[in-house]
């Protein structure tokens, strides 16, 4: 399956690197912007399959490619982002999840390094998930440290409770905390059961349910 | 009616030290100047001073007239030369007992202050009598009347106002340079062993790969994901410092949303409220928020607080901060560097800082910065009152009649002979009143005009000279 992709990034090396990854792997890049009212032309007109945005955009060089990003999904309900940063902020992350219907992503430009991960992130969001960075969740649950109902998780629901909240699926936590599947849908479960949200079994609105639980707070 | 019979005694009986102190003066300035006997000027000055400072003091508290003290700034203590020497003018001290002093009587001599005490101490013993009638039939009136004289040789004059500005600005100048380059230190260590190191370890690393790699393709690969991770670590480690210099978020979004974004990151439960028109000027944006970062964070830290409210608002031209914690309170100025970092930070913009944290909480800290938002936020700031500008234009209307047409051009009618009277006033009159009545026209006239061009003039000086160095309120 191809992917048409959409990628605005205003310095050069980084778009044409981009650019060439995605290639790499398979992605169809159909438009590579460089300025705001560029990308939110792009984005409503030729509504890519996924997009890669960063925050920071000529010409003002302040939050130019988020605005963009969610004024086209203001128009066009859940087309499929993901949000590139030097840094992350907890409030970026709520503006982005805001609207609740998936197909979301923040990460922070390192994570583009790991290009297996990072091309697995972009078709997690294509296919309306989310991905967001660690960094992001570990602020969220930071900022959740006095939380009761997240205190009483184990350290092992904590971490899957992390990666969850990235947005991996289960076959992915099982994977990455070398845990068979059947125990990470205990454990999902479990944490369920304690914060008190309704079981799902589709994987992106689990995710959602999380991350509006962590946002709530 | 009666209190102020007890005042006007006290004044009166105040005379018992003024007296006397006159001829002692006298005595010590023969001294002084005739004999050499230098060492007696300060005590001279000090001791009129003394009298002059009670005399204030007492105006202030009985009447609404506050009289501020009109002296220069004190002279800065000598600093030594790179040989650790004291220089005064061409002689080089030892100690800096000597310079301290002669800077000190050169500071007593060349006060105007000093004289004008001196001036109102002699008029003093004078006026006093002379106002014991009004005392005794009007006292609450006398009193006032004595202290506007007072005012007028004790009060603060513009030079004495401007040199107390210019002392503050310079030291607030100082102070903002002192903080400025000890941010610049802390970035430069932050980026010396941080960044710089690790950079150095990547380049280091990629060398070995590039020696590694025909030989053992597979410990090379090893290496050069070690070299990734690194750089990973070295842009952790940048953010970091960015965050300290100027955070993205304040860059991106500006202020209000800089505090909800630390609001969001704090464990604690913060509600923020924020009222700007308009973003201010960013050293300010960036001043208050550091200033809150601090506090959210002490509080969390040491107040042990689970609630917090920022509040921002603007109060005119003022920015007004403050953040309230229910934590345990007690928070002590002069323990941590927290608070009197915040306060040197604040200093540039002439803010202040209120701390009010008994013990058991709540903590409220109050911020206010004078006059750093643009003026035109306010409206109506520069207005002048109402009875002001009535009487401005009042005499901007009325003016020209006694200068031109019964002044000039009655005169003018007057040296021509013509018989022609019209509505000149002057005219009217016998031969001998004619010229004192046109003089006398045009001189109300030009007074008038002085009048229409004075009284904005000064109220707009009176503006900028009330900004006031602000006091530390840090209690």
């Amino acid at each position: 399956m191809t992917n048409r992709v959409l990628v605005a990034e205003d310095l050069y090396l980084l778009r044409d690197g981009l650019v060439h990854l995605l290639q790499a792997h398979g992605f169809m890049v159909v438009a590579a912007v460089e300025s705001g009212p560029e990308l939110l032309k792009g984005l409503v007109e030729l509504r890519p399959d996924v997009s890669i945005v960063d925050v920071r955009l000529p010409p003002t060089f302040t939050d130019e490619g988020l605005k963009a990003a969610l004024a086209a999904r203001e128009k066009v309900p859940g087309l499929p982002i993901l949000v590139l940063s030097q840094h992350v902020e907890q409030l970026y992350a709520r503006e982005l999840l805001a609207d609740g219907s998936g197909g979301i992503g923040y990460l922070l430009k390192d994570r583009v390094f790991n290009a297996d991960q990072f091309v697995d992130a972009v078709r997690r969001v294509a296919a309306g998930g989310t991905a967001m960075d660690p960094e992001v969740i570990a602020k969220l649950l930071a900022s959740n440290a006095r939380d009761e109902p997240l205190a009483a998780l184990t350290p092992r629901e904590r971490e899957v409770l992390e990666a969850m909240a990235e947005g991996r699926s289960n076959a992915a936590i099982s994977q990455r905390l070398y845990l068979s599947e059947s125990a990470v849908a205990k454990h999902t479960a479990s944490i369920f059961g304690k914060l008190g949200l309704a079981p799902s079994d589709d994987d992106n609105r689990r995710v959602l349910a999380v991350l509006a639980y962590l946002n709530s707070r | 009616m009666l209190r102020s019979f007890g005042r006007i005694l006290v004044l009166l009986a105040f005379l018992v030290l003024e007296v006397p102190a006159i001829p002692l003066t006298g005595l010590m300035l023969l001294l002084t100047f005739g004999l050499g006997m230098v060492f007696l000027f300060p005590w001279q000055v000090m001791m009129v001073r003394g009298l002059a400072e009670l005399n204030r003091r007492l105006m202030r508290r009985w009447t609404d007239i506050e009289i501020e003290p009109p002296y220069l700034p004190e002279p800065p203590p000598p600093v030594p030369q790179a040989d650790g020497m004291y220089r005064s003018d061409r002689t080089l001290y030892k100690t800096p007992r000597i310079p301290a002093w002669n800077n000190r009587w050169k500071w007593l001599l060349t006060d105007p202050g000093s004289w004008r005490d001196l001036l109102w101490l002699v008029l003093d013993v004078v006026v006093k009598p002379l106002l014991v009638p009004l005392f005794v039939v009007l006292p609450a009136r006398g009193l006032r009347l004595y202290a506007q004289w007072s005012e007028l040789l004790l009060g603060a004059t513009t030079a004495s106002r401007l040199a107390g500005q210019v002392s503050h600005l310079k030291r607030t100048r100082n102070l903002a340079n002192d903080s400025k380059a000890a941010e610049m230190r802390r970035i430069e260590r932050d980026l010396h062993d941080g960044t710089q190191a690790r950079l150095v370890a990547i380049g280091m690393t990629l060398g070995a790969v590039e020696q590694l790699v025909d030989q053992d393709p597979k410990a090379a690969k090893a290496l050069l994901a070690k070299a990734r991770d690194a750089s990973s670590e070295t842009l952790t480690e940048l953010r970091r410092v960015i965050r300290g210099i100027h955070p993205p978020v304040l860059a991106e979004r500006g202020l209000a949303d800089a505090v909800r974004a630390l609001a969001m990151d704090s464990p604690m439960d913060v509600t923020v409220d924020i009222d700007l028109p308009h973003r201010p000027d960013a050293p300010v944006e960036a001043a208050v928020y550091f200033a809150v970062s601090e506090l959210l964070s002490n509080a969390a830290r040491h107040g042990n607080a689970r609630k917090a409210t920022v509040d921002v608002s603007a109060n005119g031209p003022h920015l007004r901060i403050s953040v309230t914690d229910d934590g345990m309170g007690g928070a002590d100025p002069s323990k941590g560097t927290g608070l009197s970092g915040i306060e040197r930070r604040l200093a540039a913009f002439d803010g202040v800082l209120a701390l009010n944290s008994p013990p058991g909480g709540p903590t409220t800290v109050t911020m206010e910065l004078p006059r750093v938002l643009p003026e035109h936020w306010a409206g109506d700031v520069h207005k002048m009152p109402r009875w002001k500008t009535v009487a401005v234009v009042m005499l901007w209307a009325t003016a020209w009649c006694p200068t031109m047409p019964q002044g000039v051009v009655a005169g003018v009618f007057k040296v021509l002979g013509t018989e022609e009277k019209a509505w000149f006033l002057a005219l009217h009159l016998p031969e001998f009143w004619q010229w004192p009545m046109i003089l006398g026209m045009i001189t109300v006239g030009l007074f008038m005009h002085v009048l229409a061009i004075r009284i904005p003039a000064a109220h707009n000086r009176e503006r900028l000279l009330t900004g006031k160095p602000a006091a530390k309120v840090l209690c």
